[in-house]
């Protein structure tokens, strides 16, 4: 008993390390004024999100988020950063504009919109999750639901994929057109 | 389940979201919109997994491996567009890039 106790106190721990390095490198990624700094700050969040994610049971996940993310998109931002060169911006210069007042706005109360609409349609419900085993969210468990219940979804994916890398061949190819 | 409830992680996605909203709205370099568009993908993908784990489920977990997809296929896209426009040697702002015309 005691034992289970100080595990969840660990989980709390180790819950609120991650959830405010998430939403405080979140903010960073918004309000830095170097692209490269936002990059940055945006594989601090997917990393602490990935801590999220293993917490919640989903193994397979958290280590797709850090490869996928972290390790290919990322690089590919870092890159485009580089080459396109870092081009300062001060999102909060000059005063508040109309524009900036009307996207708080209209943040502030998708983020409202959010916390109401669940509140009031599951927010009874949240409290008690159901127990699961100990395979759930398992890289094996995963595939193998991939390639039977979710098989459309796995080839529909594949093609989405393979129209994108065509399109960014297509978009990044040296076209000389006759003058 | 040990640890915080289910309602705070969806809270922390709901933040997620609407700070990525916040940087799409007001930003207006494009590689920043795109990094915003990743947030907000990513609070949803929260909400999924946070969801999935709720409920035992493992289509939460499928989905958010798709959305994963379609965020790297989406980031490809964008990028290709960045490298573009800037080859183009036009300004790299999105209140300036209003029309298609090349």
């Amino acid at each position: 008993m005691i034992l289970a106790s100080a595990g969840n106190v660990l989980v709390w721990i180790v819950w609120l390390g991650a959830g405010f390095a998430c939403l405080a490198s979140g903010v960073g990624v918004v309000s830095f004024r170097n692209p490269f700094y936002s990059a940055l700050a945006l594989i601090g969040n997917l990393g602490s999100l990935a801590v999220l994610y293993l917490l919640l049971s989903a193994e397979f996940v958290a280590a797709a988020q850090v490869l996928v993310y972290a390790g290919a998109v990322m690089v590919m931002f870092l890159f485009v950063i580089a080459y396109v060169g870092p081009r300062m911006e001060a999102p909060w210069a000059g005063g508040p504009s109309w524009q900036s007042v009307g996207a708080v706005l209209a943040a502030g109360s998708i983020f409202l919109e959010i916390i109401v609409a669940v509140s009031l349609k599951a927010g009874g419900r949240l409290a008690h999750s159901d127990h699961v085993n100990g395979t759930f969210g398992t890289p094996g468990w995963i595939g193998r639901l991939f390639l039977t219940d979710h098989l459309l979804a796995f080839e529909i994916t594949s093609i989405v994929l393979l129209i994108a890398a065509v399109g960014g061949v297509i978009l990044g190819s040296h076209t000389r057109r006759a003058a | 389940m040990a640890g915080p409830g289910i309602a705070w992680y969806l809270g922390i996605s709901a933040f997620l979201f609407g700070t990525g909203a916040l940087g799409v709205l007001v930003r207006r370099n494009p590689i920043i919109v795109l990094l915003s568009l990743e947030i907000m993908l990513n609070g949803g993908n929260l909400a999924l997994i946070a969801v999935a784990r709720h409920a035992g489920n493992g289509a939460g977990q499928i989905f958010a491996l798709a959305v994963m997809a379609v965020a790297a296929s989406e980031v490809c896209v964008g990028l290709g567009l960045v490298v573009a426009i800037h080859r183009k040697r036009l300004a790299l702002d999105v209140d300036k890039l209003s029309e298609l015309r090349g």
